[in-house]
């Protein structure tokens, strides 16, 4: 799916009212079928970005057009159409407790299924072989009849990516996807990502904190610096020298690896509310 | 107080202590208005009078007449209840989902629009309206309708806790993550889909263990609206007490803690098969 922003602002999900924009004056294309990185500081208006992206929050100033449609000039079911044809995998993996992880990976499928499939789903998963081809990608096969609950940090974000694989989305906006993995684990799976968007066409951006896995895996890098686009270019021609623009004053995140938290999540208690 | 530095001394307690006596000044009518006069309770003519009364408890009635009576009585009132809250499920279910702004679509990108809004308002006043109508009043206008039996409770009850049962179910489903659901109608998925794969997988302990308290509360209430003429339990227990039969009340009243501690290990074994 093609995307084309012109002069694009947009404010944080919990911005005060006076706070400044967290995304100001971006233009660029991404064309279809391609694979994008987004990199730089925390703060930099990564997630915000990717929130316009999906059409889950309008932009402040500025055209947005996914897909050659301009998506908040669309009635209200059009455009939960649209998003049906992308899928924003967000940082923290949403998955309630208790879920099986086939279950979690089949959520994926819901735009395309009516109701009756998706609660015949809930009896009976409706499409083992799809969950269980994307969670192998990921190294999870052996998860397929899990709770999410019992999976650790890490597994529980590549539960979340391999929702992406069996989407019928044509989009693909992933926020972070190695937070919560070791450095091996999270190059294997960058890569499977990028491999996978290119196999079925589906366009990729992919926000990342592992510079170095960026410039590994995506052509075409993003370099973001308070809500500005500071360099736009192939990843071949991204220099130490612009990364350390990019990164001045927040050196350690470019250099230190982010801690890798794999171990499992104790489940929440279920908070009780007397009536 | 006496060798403590005034910058030692907590700047609250003034507050704290005026605000009891407050509470304090304000009780005094309610008590007052309500004629609380607990020493009556230790009143030589009355404490005779109550002490006679608890001393013709003893012993139970157990003729196996009566016993049998009781079991009838107790289906009754336990058929009544369940018939009640089910079709007060039937009833707040749908005005749960309607009501309950964590499946609103147009409040995913900022405020919600004007017709849900409204919509969602209309929802919330009916569920108000047949949860200020006690359930009592609502058997009385039913038993001129269907006559005296149980079908005036089964329906004063249903009307009453369908009230009840849907503003919290909405309260519970909007108290959690909402992160869950959100992601699932950023992606497409439809209202009622995104509440099978997302809130309830979140919230069902909740929902089941308040479902199964109100249950309880409902055969308290089928008790009291047995008084009234619905049958059941509490028809009995109004012809004991104006026979003056302690030995049958005490049998009945034992009755209704077994039907209690029933409902509490009931509602326990299905958080834990939830949990």
């Amino acid at each position: 799916m093609k995307l084309v922003l012109q002069g694009v602002a947009a404010r944080h999900a919990t911005a005060q009212r006076r706070a400044a924009d967290a995304l100001q004056g971006l233009s660029f294309s991404i064309g279809e079928g391609e694979a994008v990185a987004v990199i730089g500081p925390s703060g930099a208006g990564k997630t915000t970005l990717l929130e316009v992206l999906a059409c889950a929050r309008p932009p402040a100033l500025g055209t947005l057009a996914v897909g050659g449609q301009p998506p908040w000039q669309l009635p209200r079911h059009a455009l939960q159409q649209l998003r049906g044809r992308l899928i924003l995998v967000p940082q923290v993996p949403p998955l309630p407790p208790r879920q099986r992880v086939v279950t979690a990976v089949l959520a994926g499928r819901l735009p395309s299924w009516s109701l009756w499939t998706s609660l015949r789903s809930l009896f009976y998963p409706v499409d083992i072989p799809a969950a269980d081809e994307a969670l192998e990608v990921f190294e999870l096969a052996d998860k397929l009849f899990e709770r999410v609950d019992r999976l650790s940090g890490g597994e529980r974000q590549r539960v979340g990516l391999a929702r992406a694989l069996v989407s019928p989305a044509r989009l693909w906006l992933v926020d972070e996807p190695l937070s919560a993995l070791d450095p091996a684990r999270a190059q294997r799976a960058v890569a499977a990502l990028v491999r996978e968007a290119r196999a079925r066409g589906v366009t990729l951006v992919a926000s990342l904190h592992q510079v170095d896995a960026a410039l590994a895996h995506f052509p075409r890098v993003l370099g973001l610096r308070e809500g500005r686009l500071l360099f736009d270019l192939p990843a071949a021609q991204v220099t130490p020298d612009l990364l350390a623009r990019l990164y001045a004053q927040h050196e350690d995140e470019l250099h230190g690896a982010p801690p890798a938290d794999d171990t499992p999540v104790p489940a929440a208690p279920v908070a009780m509310q007397c009536r | 107080m006496n060798g403590v530095r005034p910058a030692q001394r907590d700047p609250a307690w003034t507050g704290r202590v005026g605000l009891l006596l407050t509470a304090a000044v304000l009780l005094w009518p309610l008590l007052v208005a309500t004629e609380f006069k607990p020493w009556l309770l230790l009143d030589a003519d009355a404490a005779r009078v109550t002490g006679h009364f608890l001393a013709s408890f003893l012993p139970p009635a157990m003729s196996p007449e009566f016993l049998w009576l009781v079991a009838a009585g107790t289906w009754r009132t336990v058929a009544m209840a369940t018939a009640g809250i089910t079709l007060g499920l039937l009833l707040a279910v749908p005005l749960t989902l309607v009501a309950t702004r964590a499946l609103s679509v147009s409040a995913l990108s900022g405020r919600m629009a004007a017709l849900p809004l409204v919509v969602r308002q209309a929802a919330r006043g009916l569920l108000i309206v047949l949860r200020s109508v006690p359930e009592l009043v609502w058997a009385l206008v039913f038993v001129r309708v269907v006559g005296l039996g149980p079908a005036a409770g089964v329906l004063a009850i249903a009307l009453t806790y369908g009230g009840m049962l849907g503003k919290v179910y909405a309260e519970i489903l909007e108290s959690g993550d909402a992160q869950v659901t959100q992601t699932l109608l950023r992606n497409g998925a439809s209202r009622l889909q995104a509440f099978t794969y997302g809130l309830l997988p979140q919230n069902a302990a909740e929902l089941t263990s308040y479902t199964v308290y109100r249950w309880e509360c409902a055969i308290r209430s089928s008790v009291v609206l047995g008084f009234v003429g619905a049958g059941g339990l509490g028809q009995l227990m109004d012809g004991s007490m104006k026979m003056f039969a302690g030995g049958e009340v005490l049998t009945l009243l034992l009755v209704f803690v077994a039907l209690v501690a029933l409902a509490d290990r009931l509602s326990a074994a299905l958080r834990r098969a939830l949990g």
